[in-house]
């Protein structure tokens, strides 16, 4: 495999015109050597400051080590005075162990227990190469989590696609979907949600971001500071090869062009295997207390862990590169330290655990190497060193905090787009709307049916749920709810959102947006949202009116989290998801995590079977408005994209809460589910197939058109189910919080979505509609007939070797796909 | 009475095995691969997972483990020994069970939930349910498509050692719809869908997997083979 590309392998030779890799002293004799620092991505004034810092021009791994350390995925130069918000604005929490700045947040949720959970990007890789680059973005936040000291237990995938129907999607796709299923079902993490989004905006640039969480231990909270001069550095896991060399800074920090496939030798090949014994190795040496300090080895390799660990003690670090354990032997120390190769993590223990370190891994299987040790900082308190040694030449001798610390910031120029104005002006409220009865059902139908409204069991069938068997709730459902203590039922809930229309039409109104949803899908489920973590997708920021668009949305979030009480715990920038001069929507994903007491009361999203006959009563909590700009229903019927996106009432979200919270601790709610993507028309399909269960819809009185009802996507909606009996204690609730309610009809054991006056669609219908779409795009999982009908069946056919079936007939089982359905939510 | 659950390098669903063995009332002993040594159990539960990355073939590698050389001994001495996915597969490649888990026909790996047709109810693990008696229990696999050439799958139908069927649906294109098989002796069984992610209402499809450890715990009593008889 090549590294030409990324240029790393090239500079030892261009420097130094030999084989021999270009050191400290060489340096120092040739002050005038040209550097390819342009190559690498760094700036005149970036490579003059380097310069400048070690009194001499850097060595090829110096320089090697600045580019990517300085590189905008590692050094957040652009976003950093904006991010800084959140830590200015996040409202006070007791919760919080750890946050920003650390390899993820850590929120307490009992006496003993806490949890991390962080969401990432992976986009670059996982356009040019999907399988690999998608697995290894799973491995990335898993590392981010083990870190922490905490076992990971859970995984969550935010995706978006270019149009559902493109050639190039068909790539994409697949691959990805199977390299999150390849490594986390490999790892033994459920999939418990994610999302599933397309739109040609994502046609270059595909998003694919990952969610861990883990628990762990409060005393077990791990560090990432080299203390301890004399302490043993210790390389973990896999050795390190050429993959992923140049990384960051080539793929992350760059807008693609033609020859972004050349760019395959860039990403990381994964192994998912040597990740779960790294997991139970770390695990171990944490509860051993081996372990003194840790950090994870993902983009920037040896380069940033080195540098991260020293520079966060103020210490120095001693460093013996031929001792890092090679797959090719023949790589250069700037390759070494360049490398991106996965499952690896840096270990700082002290002398004396280093032999028990050493007997844990071999347990299980894993390289570990002493490669170094802590050094001292200088009498006068100025931090060491970080010097590294290539057998026995110096290749790196510089201060680890202005790698780490002291990258460039800019404070890059926005402005707002031209045709922002024009945008908001175009709204989708006068497009004109379906208004018969039987408008209204094709129009549903057609919905129920589209790309981003249909069925995904295409792809979460593909993702192993049940693992662990902590699961409680999983996709299609509001969030993904996990028990973490199997006595006293203490868990968690967790939902992650975005909506890159929304935030295209309004980026602060839209960041705004995807809390709000992300908070009240936790919040349905009967969970108190405590805590919030983002992946914020965009442009170049080189691109002024991008810059607004991210100025925009990290405020309107940082914004938002101060009004609801939910501080950023960490998270993660991308930039350049951009081709050319193309830009994707302003995506900012939120993630919000949420607490059970006890798991048992969380509320599904599936109509059960009706308690008493008569049904259980349907109400709509919130204020249905006649906002259809940037809707699904404006995209899909007029491919219109403009206006300005529903209005966003945080206080309004709040109520809402606590009356779910209320109502799951009084079991007053069978189903609840959050109205988003599609209104209600949409909800209606999902909560009625999700176990088979009709419902019989009457609109209120209060001015709004039938279509309105159905397809509006005002925020800060939910429709829930109450059984009989139960309804007084419910309306007093809510009545109670302030929270606007409506009657809207009845479940029904009869399978039928009829909504009174205007339509009636058989379920058997609607499933067909709505669960067909990505099959038939994608092929694949069709469902296989039972070949064995009964005892006597065709001995010939039996005797054929088995040929991938590739024919699509119906789901026969009544089972709808999708989550577990929980005999106790029948209660 | 004790059940022994092993975990492999790469063993995921170990955990979730001990706990439907508490749940049954049995006491969970886990077992390490590199120890030859079965601690006086009972009987061995091989969990679901991708033992050594099933790298090379699924099972292939963990079928030379240390602790499988003293349960292939045990199981042929009469020890119940279960199974389940990447167990199923183990069992295969070390001969206790005919046949091999392939490739599912689609080509993805595949999670949902699945009913079964239980048919064989003589063995150590399946005596607890009736003939015909059909349960739903979570499949998740990629490679659990069950072959065996036509002969040994008469076989199987003749000797009654067909234990489980796919019904309303087949998920991994497996022939004849197998889902799970046993030995001769019925002490020795294999299932690929996992029965210990179907035994607490708030986490499964139903409580339908439970039965399999009841009925081991069953057969122990009236067999009255226990502490590790087979040693």
């Amino acid at each position: 495999m090549t590294t030409q590309q990324s240029g790393f392998a090239a500079t030892d030779v261009l420097a130094t015109g030999s084989d021999e890799p270009d050191t400290v002293e060489r340096a120092e004799k040739s002050p005038d050597d040209l550097q390819p620092y342009g190559e690498l991505g760094l700036k005149d004034d970036e490579y003059a400051k380097i310069r400048e810092i070690l009194g001499r021009r850097p060595t090829a791994s110096e320089l090697a080590m600045y580019s990517i350390m300085w590189s905008e995925h590692c050094s957040y130069k652009s976003s950093k005075v904006h991010l800084k918000q959140f830590s200015e604005k996040a409202p006070k929490n007791v919760r919080m162990l750890a946050g920003i700045g650390e390899n993820a947040g850590v929120v307490q949720i009992s006496e003993k227990l806490a949890v991390t959970f962080k969401v990432e990007s992976h986009n670059h890789p996982s356009y040019v190469e999907p399988y690999q680059g998608a697995a290894t973005g799973v491995g990335g936040i898993v590392r981010d989590i083990l870190a922490m000291g905490a076992r990971p237990v859970a995984v969550m995938d935010p995706l978006r696609f270019g149009a559902a129907d493109h050639p190039d999607t068909a790539r994409v796709l697949p691959g990805v979907v199977a390299g999150i299923g390849g490594y986390g079902n490999c790892l033994g993490l459920p999939n418990i949600g994610g999302e599933i989004v397309f739109d040609p905006c994502y046609q270059g640039n595909p998003l694919v971001n990952a969610l861990s969480i883990g628990v762990l231990p409060v005393e077990r909270l791990q560090k990432k500071e080299a203390t301890g001069t004399g302490n043993i550095v210790v390389l973990l896991g896999a050795r390190t090869g050429r993959d992923g060399i140049g990384g960051v800074s080539v793929l992350a920090s760059a807008t693609f062009d033609e020859e972004a496939e050349q760019r395959r030798p860039s990403v990381q090949v994964g192994d998912p295997f040597m990740e779960k014994l790294l997991i139970e190795s770390c695990l171990e040496l944490y509860d051993a207390g081996l372990v003194s300090g840790i950090q994870d080895l993902g983009g920037a390799g040896l380069t940033c862990a080195l540098t991260e660990t020293a520079a966060a003690a103020g210490t120095g670090m001693r460093v013996w590169l031929e001792r890092v354990p090679l797959r090719e032997p023949s790589m250069s120390p700037t390759e070494i330290l360049a490398s991106e190769s996965q499952e690896r993590m840096l270990l700082i223990v002290t002398p004396e655990n280093l032999d028990a370190v050493l007997k844990v891994a071999e347990k299980w299987g894993v390289w570990a190497t002493a490669i170094g040790e802590v050094t001292a900082a200088a009498e006068d308190g100025t931090p060491g060193r970080l010097h590294i040694t290539w057998n026995d030449h110096v290749v790196v001798d510089v201060p680890p905090g202005s790698l780490a610390d002291d990258g460039p910031v800019y404070n890059r120029p926005f402005r707002e787009p031209n045709d922002v104005m024009l945008l908001q002006a175009d709204r989708a409220e006068t497009l004109p709307r379906p208004s018969t009865g039987d408008e209204l059902r094709a129009t549903l139908l057609r919905m129920a049916g589209s790309p981003n409204l249909c069925d995904k069991t295409w792809v979460t069938e593909q993702y192993d749920r049940y693992v662990l068997g902590n699961t409680i709730l999983a996709q299609p459902e509001d969030s993904g709810v996990l028990r973490i203590d199997e006595e006293s039922g203490l868990g968690v809930a967790l939902s992650v959102d975005g909506n890159g229309r929304f935030a295209r039409l309004d980026p602060y109104e839209g960041a705004k947006l995807a809390l709000a949803e992300a908070y009240r899908n936790v919040a349905v489920t009967g969970a108190e949202p405590v805590a919030v973590t983002d992946c914020l997708n965009f442009g170049s920021p080189e691109d002024p009116t991008v810059m607004w668009q991210f100025a925009e949305a990290t405020k309107g979030l940082a914004d938002g989290c101060l009004e609801l009480g939910t501080p950023v715990t960490g998270g993660n920038v991308s930039f350049y998801n951009q081709t050319g001069a193309a830009a994707i929507h302003p995506t900012p994903v939120v993630g919000v995590l949420g607490v059970f007491d006890d798991v048992s009361r969380r509320i599904p999203m599936g109509f059960p079977p009706p308690a008493k006959a008569g049904g259980d009563l349907l109400f709509l909590l919130g204020q249905t408005r006649t906002e259809l700009s940037g809707s699904e229903w404006a995209w899909v019927t007029h491919r219109h994209l403009g206006g300005r996106p529903p209005k966003v009432d945080l206080a309004a979200e709040q109520a809402l809460a606590k009356v779910m919270a209320q109502a799951s601790r009084s079991g007053l709610v069978s189903a609840a589910h959050d109205l988003s993507d599609g209104g209600l028309a949409q909800v209606l399909v999902e909560s009625t197939l999700r176990r088979g269960i009709g419902a019989k819809v009457t609109f209120p009185e209060d001015g709004n058109s039938p279509f309105v009802h159905l397809f509006s996507e005002s925020a800060g909606r939910v429709l829930v189910a109450v059984p009989r009996g139960h309804d007084k204690a419910f309306l007093a609730l809510v009545a109670e919080h302030g929270v606007p309610v409506n009657p809207l009809g009845v479940t029904s054991e009869e399978p039928v979505l009829q909504v009174e006056g205007q339509f009636s669609i058989p379920l058997d219908e609607l499933r067909e509609v709505w669960s067909s779409t990505l099959r038939n795009l994608f092929g694949g999982t069709a469902e296989l007939v039972n070949r064995h009908a009964d005892a006597d069946a065709e001995p010939a056919e039996e005797t054929e070797a088995p040929a991938p079936v590739r024919s699509v007939t119906l789901e026969l089982s009544p089972q709808v796909p999708g989550g577990p359905i929980n005999p106790s939510a029948e209660a | 009475m004790r059940i022994g659950v092993v975990t492999f390098p790469g063993s995921l669903d170990d955990g979730d095995a001990a706990r439907a063995a508490r749940i049954a009332g049995a006491e969970a002993v886990r077992l390490w691969h590199g120890d030859p040594d079965l601690h006086g159990v009972d009987a061995v539960v091989l969990p679901g997972g991708f033992s050594y990355g099933d790298y090379l073939r699924c099972g292939a590698i963990a079928r030379f483990a240390p602790v499988m050389e003293s349960i292939i001994d045990a199981a042929r001495g009469g020890l119940p020994v279960l199974g389940i996915c990447n167990g199923f597969q183990v069992l295969c490649e070390a001969h206790l069970l005919p046949g091999a888990l392939t490739r599912n026909q689609h080509l993805h790996f595949r999670n949902r939930d699945q009913w079964l047709k239980v048919e064989a109810t003589g063995t150590a693990w399946t005596n607890g349910f009736t003939p015909g008696q059909e349960i739903l229990i979570p499949v998740k696999n990629g490679e659990g498509c069950f072959v065996a050439d036509t002969k040994t799958l008469d076989a199987l139908e003749a000797e009654g050692r067909v234990i489980a069927r796919y019904i309303k649906g087949n998920p991994n294109g497996s022939q004849r719809d197998i889902a799970g098989i046993t030995n001769e002796a019925g002490n020795v069984v294999g299932i690929m869908p996992h029965p210990e992610h179907a035994v607490e209402a708030l986490t499964g499809p139903s409580l339908d997997g439970l039965g399999f450890f009841t009925s081991v715990l069953r057969s122990l009593a009236k067999d009255g083979q226990l502490a590790g008889g087979q040693q």
